[in-house]
């Protein structure tokens, strides 16, 4: 019937009488590449905190896979394979790396042998360019290095959505690249991903779709061409 | 017990009166706690602190209460503000507070009572003035001076913190810090002295509250425990960073408090605000005036 | 267990109840610290939920008179069921206000109790040590020909629960919910989204905790025969059960163990040479500064220096 993987309708969410999110209707297709974007403060993050189970919206459903997930809870959606990273990463600093990628194998795959475990977090450290740094803490992981264990940590849930919080932030060109090179790799073996992004450059090249959000409403929806034209979202950009 | 309404009409007026000392002792917490995250569970220590130096002051030097207050609330907020300061240092700084934060204060809870016990005993004390000893009768309603004065001092506390925090600079950097602590970095001002002051203040309404104490009843020192309940009763039900919740929820616990021990005997009355401490956790954690 | 059945007659009666005390001890600290150090979540309580396990033998001694065995079972059970629903009723919120609910509901116990005749209310209750049931006595008979008294019997049972706990300990550290309870304790929410079942987690590690903590209090009234709500929600109980781990390190099992072995000969040592209150405050002194200086414990001191030497 559908073709969407996940679906998200008339979320609303009000923070002590300010509304955060206000009707937002949202549809990913399966294997689809959307980029969400809009100014700070806009209620991206709170929009992916509904999604994921963080927070519990107001109103609206929110449907993974044909299930009605609004009632379910955040690490049953992450078993579903819902996965995220955070905009501020957010390891587990008591661990190592490579636990660190454990955790969300034995818990949202279910592995249950430790070799299969351990095998398993060292392919996905390598895949995002953590395979030397395995046994060290978080602490010391420089900036870049922490975005690529929140990806590692997201991959490791072996998700069919990724919802990657921006991950860019604050990174170089070429690491920008890098990150973007990851996700096509990813895309192309079937996970559908959300890119929540600022750097438009990413956004642009990564993005079969573009949403954008303006204080908690949804203000356009369509292709990253048409989208970029729109009046509204000049005027977001450009400042009023 | 039998019902009367003259019994229930003393214990609502009581508990009104108590209620008002209550709201001084709960105030340190409403600050510290509710606006700061800084969870001082060592309040009631620092309160019967200022319970035994009255003492001291009285015993010693003759002290009225008055002056006891005078000399030592500036001392508790000095102390209070060096205190934060070491906390912040070793704790809040280092990043994995809660455990570790919590357990410190709990320790220090522990020292300060403790300690009150192997330098006083755990023997009673109390103070006494002749213009306490009176009452003041409206009807068949009688309150003594003793509780009226707590209550009176109680009221003007937290009037005067509420008037500080809203009127003056730093006391809007200390509202501001208990709402975004970034956004108070970014506009300049200083969110670690803000909230050394405000524990400073904290702390200072703590030994005031613990010199109107000793001037309701006798102390020693197992009392400490029954405040905590008490003060994180009504900083919880009154909605954690609300001022007016604070007076408000210390109104009902003394209401309530005062209605239990008349009908039921003292022996209940811990059991009233950690009760309802664990009512309002269970079904309204965000408090009255919370949100 | 072996050498304290040999050594039977031949040691003081004292270093008995000395060693009663610590064992009470390392069963009282592994249990807070399944909780409190693999999780994260500070329970204020613990004397509340040694109190149950207490007063669950006191009651059921008074109905019907049971094979202590059975007694620690009804402990377990009760003190389970508490530390589950307290859980249930509050994790869902931060943590600072689960331990100010357990701080509560040592308090709300306490009052329950001291209003309660049939325990003997403020005043406390006289208990009559049972005797050794014969299985027992013919077990014991085997390696110590005169028979063991009943402090002794009290002393081997406390080694086997004091084994028990830390055996729970080590499973639970080990396996799947140690680990996710270290994922909680590092971050709830990114634990949540990696598919860690947090609050299912939380409850099994309170209810573990409070099973073990009611089980170390069900033999204490035979020990003392003389129980009041007072020594049994007593303040030693609540300091020490968060002291022991914290100085001995949260981390792992053997960290709340050494706490208690530390502070636990400490206390009995000092409480012979200068008073109790006295000693208490050392250990409040001694946890805020080890919290200041050694956050992590002996286990942290031991971890630095073998990483030091590599």
């Amino acid at each position: 019937m559908t073709a969407n993987i996940l679906e998200a309708t008339g979320i609303t969410k009000r923070f002590d009488g300010f509304a955060a999110l206000t009707s937002v209707d949202f549809a990913l297709l399966k294997g689809e590449r959307v980029g969400l974007i809009g100014p700070n403060g806009s209620g991206k993050s709170t929009f992916v905190n509904c999604i994921t189970g963080i927070l519990a919206p107001d109103e609206g459903s929110i449907t993974f896979d044909a299930n009605d997930i609004t009632k379910t809870p955040a690490w049953l959606r992450a078993r579903r394979g819902l996965a995220r990273t955070y905009q501020i990463p957010r390891p587990f600093r008591g661990m190592t790396i490579q636990e660190n990628i454990e955790v969300p194998l034995r818990f949202a795959v279910g592995h249950k042998s430790a070799r299969v475990i351990s095998e398993a977090a060292q392919v996905i450290l390598d895949q995002v360019g953590l395979g030397e740094k395995s046994d060290l803490s978080p602490k010391g992981l420089t900036q870049v290095e922490l975005r690529k264990l929140e990806l590692g940590r997201a991959l490791a849930a072996r998700p069919k959505v990724l919802i990657a919080d921006e991950v860019m932030a604050g990174l170089s060109e070429s690491e920008v690249d890098e990150i973007l090179a990851l996700l096509n790799r990813l895309n192309a073996e079937g996970i559908s991903i959300l890119l929540i992004e600022h750097i438009m450059r990413a956004v642009m090249l990564f993005s079969q779709r573009i949403v954008v959000i303006v204080a908690g409403c949804k203000i356009a929806d369509g292709l990253p061409d048409d989208v970029m034209q729109q009046e509204e979202v000049e005027r977001a950009y450009l400042g009023e | 017990m039998e019902f009367s309404w003259d019994l229930v009409i003393n214990a609502i007026v009581t508990g009104i009166v108590l209620g008002g000392f209550y709201a001084a002792v709960a105030i340190g917490v409403t600050i510290a706690f509710g606006m700061l995250d800084i969870v001082n569970i060592a309040h009631p220590a620092f309160m019967i602190a200022g319970s035994y130096l009255a003492f001291l002051g009285w015993e010693s030097f003759g002290f009225d209460p008055f002056v006891s207050m005078a000399v030592f609330a500036p001392c508790g907020y000095l102390f209070g503000r060096a205190f934060y300061r070491a906390y912040h240092y070793f704790f809040e700084r280092r990043g994995d507070e809660s455990l570790q934060g919590l357990a410190f204060f709990f320790g220090i809870l522990f020292i300060v009572e403790i300690g009150v016990v192997l330098v006083f005993g755990v023997d009673y004390r109390s103070i006494s003035e002749p213009y306490l000893e009176s009452s003041v009768s409206v009807g068949f309603v009688s309150v003594p001076w003793r509780m009226l004065v707590p209550f009176l001092v109680g009221l003007g506390m937290l009037g005067s913190v509420h008037l500080y925090l809203s009127r003056t600079f730093t006391g809007r950097t200390i509202l501001a810090v208990s709402q975004d602590v970034e956004a108070v970095r970014l506009i300049g001002a200083n969110p670690i002295r803000a909230k050394e002051i405000a524990f400073g203040i904290a702390v200072a309404t703590a030994i005031i509250a613990g010199v109107l104490l000793i001037i309701i009843q006798p102390v020693e020192p197992s009392i400490t425990r029954e405040y905590i309940g008490r003060a994180f009763a009504i900083c919880v039900l009154g909605g954690i960073a609300s001022i007016p919740g604070t007076l408000v929820a210390s109104l009902i616990l003394g209401v309530a408090e005062a209605l239990t021990t008349t009908f039921y005997g003292p022996s209940w009355s811990p059991a009233v605000s950690f009760g309802l401490l664990l009512l309002t956790l269970i079904f309204r954690p965000v408090g009255i005036f919370g949100r | 267990m072996a050498a304290t059945v040999l050594l039977g007659p031949y040691v003081s009666e004292y270093y008995y109840l000395a060693t009663y005390t610590i064992l009470q001890f390392i069963v009282l600290g592994t249990a807070w610290n399944i909780l409190g150090g693999y999780g994260g979540y500070v329970n204020f309580g613990t004397a509340g939920f040694f109190a149950i396990g207490c007063y669950t033998t006191i009651v059921l001694n008074k109905i019907f008179p049971m094979p202590l065995f059975f007694e620690m079972l009804a402990a377990a059970v009760t003190a389970g069921l508490v530390g589950l629903g307290t859980g249930y009723l509050t994790l869902r919120l931060r943590g600072v206000f689960f331990s100010i609910a357990t701080l509560a509901l040592a308090i709300v116990l306490q009052t329950l109790v001291v209003n309660w005749s049939f325990v003997g209310g403020a005043r406390g209750v006289y208990v009559i040590r049972p005797p050794i049931s014969g299985v027992l006595m013919a077990f014991f008979g085997f390696f110590v020909p005169n028979g063991i008294s009943y402090v002794q019997f009290l002393v081997v049972l406390m080694v086997a629960l004091a084994m028990f706990a830390v055996l729970a300990a080590w499973a639970v550290e080990k396996s799947w919910i140690g680990i996710g309870l270290a994922a909680i304790r590092d971050d709830e929410s990114a634990a949540e989204t990696s598919g860690v079942p947090s609050l299912r987690l939380k409850l099994i590690a309170t209810t573990m905790s409070g099973a073990i903590m009611g089980m170390a209090g069900a033999p204490f009234p035979y020990y003392v025969t003389y129980v009041d709500p007072a020594t049994a929600f007593g303040l030693a109980i609540a300091v020490n059960s968060i002291a022991m781990p914290l100085v001995g390190g949260t981390a792992t099992w053997w960290g709340p163990v050494v706490g208690a072995i530390l502070l636990g000969s400490a206390q009995q040592i000092l409480t012979v040479t200068i008073s109790s209150a006295a000693n208490l405050f050392i250990v409040g002194v001694l946890l805020v500064v080890f919290l200041t200086a050694a956050p992590r414990g002996v286990v942290g001191i031991v971890r630095s220096w073998k990483r030091g030497r590599k």
